[in-house]
């Protein structure tokens, strides 16, 4: 296995509705600072990888107006995924790990605003069982927030402190989009949006692009003296049926932070892709953090939750995080279809 | 540093324009099914799963792989969606190739497929936006007038394209999966059928089709398991993407095809690839492309590709065969359509395509394009490891 960096990585502020320009235009800028920052001269990075889904702007390939704001010429080595960016850093580091490719660029974009967030996620259910009952993604996400609360696995209160600490520790990340102090007495008092999720339990609409530049080692180290190594990369999925699971567990974060040896030693802090708010009480069980653990110091999803972008952001704020000296080793996670069906875990630690 | 990868398994399904006898999971189980019975493999032995497939919109189902996964086994395992427009099969390919490659898997499952009798291709790709030029004739009236500019340049004879699909047709009848057989077929049929975006005719013309292709990659160590069939070894994988708002861009004769090409032979140690490459499966949606392609693929020189055409080279009994299966214009499940391409390559070094089977098939190039020609994919496999 070759050893592999995040040598840089860059992400336009996350706001509610991005309406000034297009997909392109918000790349744009975010790659020449990402490519800027690595170090590495853009006809040198060896292998280009974006994730992202056309039902965000409602067209067939919408990423290949994407590759426009690379510059794609001479032409690149290139693919993408129909996923969120993590995955695209999965095949990116891959690529990699064949020798293909001793450098790569990956990144995500994603306008929600272009649609009724919630409903267009309807449309990711199986066609033929699900989709027809038209649960969107909050009312699935309400009927895993509800079964871990008949299990005694966790209370409102539990889930509301959650949404306050996560919008508190946002107040420091000038990219977040819902920041603020927020009473977790008061927050119980709103009323539900989907029982038993209030507002203060989902996540916000979000519209962002992110950019990262990984390196192997010779390559990293040349490039940067801050490389930030990930020390392992690993996904799993569950049943997409939520009755065919138990959904106040993730058995695929728990199989995949093993295997990327999560319970191996003490982390700093982690970065977990977990939309609502109940969600970060499922992954943090199923990573063996304790409550002493810091989680998502940059606000995580409940901050700013732009689809498709908001995975790849775990481990970038991570990296952000480990180069501004507020620790040496996270946890990044990511997390793609209903009720946290696929997952992806990441050990990242710095020099 | 990579390790070796071979086709170990191949699957096909039956394709057809509606595919009414199963919904998309029955159809992707059908090809994976018989990729693993083609490896004696059961799915406990595969270590990830890869799908592709083109735009979601052909289906109506956002992100289908994650209710797919099950059905292919998932549960548990690492799952990756490629898609990298209509050359997603061959990238789908590609990317499992990777994962043994890189030494992380052994058994890699790979799947890519379209159900388009499920929603229309047609209106998908017409979505109007604002301030985006739409493509109201779907992928023919786009790719006509690129056609024209080929003709043009290389003072190809009129009726190449004709000769194209009658060659293509005529394969099919030898391809028990092929979507679209015309067993009446002749040069006049062709000749006489409707224009569709002038110069292409209805029978120049990929069909509609719902199917899927399957592959179990496996590394060394699973290759040399006995089986009906030998592995065909991976020489070399290659892709390639080039902008799509670019001046100095040449539709025509795309450069990211041409590096795409010329970086797999390097890859495979090919320095004459008319000679030395035995046969091609290449993706040719509408007759025209299998000179252009023969031409970016450096079989021909520039301007010379329609002759391999005319002259009968591309032909089953010619010097280097293409598109034997009777290729994307006789079955074009649209996501499928690439890895069908990178299957009938291997099956060709494997000795499996029964009458469509070229004698002594050694190495074979598959090859994908997809967008408006920005994207490629390729591989280049043959009977003995590189």
């Amino acid at each position: 296995m070759r050893d592999v960096a995040i040598v840089s990585y860059a992400q336009t502020q996350f706001v509610r509705s991005e309406r000034d320009q297009n997909e392109v235009e918000m790349l744009m800028p975010v790659i020449k600072e990402a490519v800027d920052n690595s170090g590495i001269p853009k006809q040198e990075i060896g292998f280009t990888c974006s994730g992202s889904t056309d039902y965000l702007s409602g067209q067939s390939f919408a990423f290949v107006m994407a590759v426009d704001a690379v510059g794609a010429w001479p032409p690149i080595n290139e693919s993408h995924v129909e996923m969120d960016g993590a995955w695209a850093l999965y095949e990116a580091w891959i690529k990699i790990q064949c020798g293909e490719a001793d450098s790569a660029m990956v990144f995500s974009f994603g306008r929600s605003s272009m649609g009724e967030t919630a409903e267009t996620l309807t449309l990711q259910l199986d066609p033929y069982t699900l989709a027809p009952l038209n649960a969107d993604a909050i009312s699935l996400a309400a009927l895993q927030a509800r079964a871990g609360l008949d299990a005694g696995k966790w209370t409102e209160r539990d889930m509301a402190e959650v949404a306050a600490r996560c919008r508190a520790q946002a107040k420091s990340n000038p990219d977040a989009q819902v920041t603020g102090d927020f009473d977790v007495d008061k927050l119980l008092t709103d009323p539900y949006l989907v029982s038993p999720l209030r507002k203060h339990d989902c996540p916000p609409v979000s519209d962002g692009a992110a950019v990262m530049i990984i390196a192997a080692e010779g390559a990293a180290h040349k490039a940067t003296n801050k490389p930030v190594w990930i020390r392992s990369l690993e996904h799993r999925l569950d049943s997409h049926q939520p009755g065919g699971r138990d959904l106040t567990t993730s058995p695929s974060t728990k199989l995949a932070g093993k295997a990327a040896g999560v319970h191996k030693t003490a982390v700093d802090f982690a970065e977990l892709h977990t939309p609502f708010s109940h969600q970060e009480i499922i992954v943090r069980e199923a990573l063996g953090l304790g409550k002493d653990t810091l989680v998502n110091p940059s606000g995580g999803p409940l901050a700013a939750n732009p689809l498709m972008v908001a995975g790849l952001a775990r481990l970038g704020e991570s990296a952000r995080r480990i180069w501004g000296g507020h620790g040496s080793r996270a946890i990044a996670h990511a997390t793609s279809g209903p009720c946290l069906q696929q997952n992806l875990v990441c050990v990242l630690e710095g020099e | 540093m990579a390790e070796h990868a071979a086709v170990i398994g191949i699957g096909q399904t039956d394709f057809d324009a509606k595919r009414v006898d199963v919904s998309q999971v029955g159809l992707i189980r059908e090809a994976a099914q018989r990729a693993l019975e083609d490896a004696q493999l059961s799915w406990s032995d595969i270590d990830a799963v890869v799908i592709g497939k083109a735009p979601d919109l052909f289906e109506g189902v956002m992100m289908p792989e994650l209710f797919l996964a099950e059905a292919l086994g998932c549960v548990g395992k690492p799952m990756l969606r490629v898609h990298t427009a209509g050359s997603v099969g061959g990238s789908t390919a590609i990317v499992a190739a990777s994962l043994v490659q890189s030494g992380i898997h052994k058994r890699v499952l790979t799947v890519a497929y379209e159900k388009q009798s499920e929603s229309n291709a047609m209106w998908a790709l017409s979505i109007k936006l604002p301030f985006s030029q739409t493509l109201v004739a779907g992928a023919g009236g786009f790719f006509a007038p690129l056609i024209r500019g080929y003709m043009q340049r290389s003072g190809a004879p009129d009726d190449t394209g004709i000769r194209v699909a009658l060659k293509d047709r005529l394969n099919a009848l030898k391809n028990p999966v092929a979507h679209l057989k015309l067993p009446d077929v002749d040069f006049d049929m062709i000749a006489n059928s409707p224009m569709l975006w002038d110069p292409v005719r209805y029978l120049e013309t990929c069909p509609s089709s719902d199917g899927a292709c399957a592959l179990v990659i496996g590394n060394k160590e699973s290759a040399a398991q006995e089986r009906s069939a030998p592995p065909a070894w991976i020489h070399a994988t290659q892709m390639k993407t080039e902008p799509t708002m670019f001046a100095k861009r040449d539709q025509v004769m795309p450069q990211a095809g041409l590096d795409c090409s010329a970086e797999l032979y390097k890859k495979a140690g090919i320095t004459d690839p008319r000679k030395e490459i035995d046969c091609a499966e290449i993706y040719v949606p509408f007759s025209w492309f299998e000179p252009m392609w023969m031409e970016n693929l450096h079989f021909a020189p520039i301007g010379e590709g329609w002759r391999m055409t005319y002259e009968g080279a591309t032909a089953l009994d010619g010097d280097l065969p293409v598109n034997m299966s009777g290729g994307v214009l006789s079955t074009n499940a649209i996501g499928a359509s690439g890895m069908v391409r990178f299957a009938e390559a291997a099956m060709q070094v494997r000795g499996q395509a029964g009458e469509h089977q070229v004698d002594g098939a050694r190495k074979a190039v598959g090859h994908a394009y997809g967008g408006g020609s920005q994207y490629f994919s390729m591989w280049i496999v043959g009977d003995q490891p590189l």
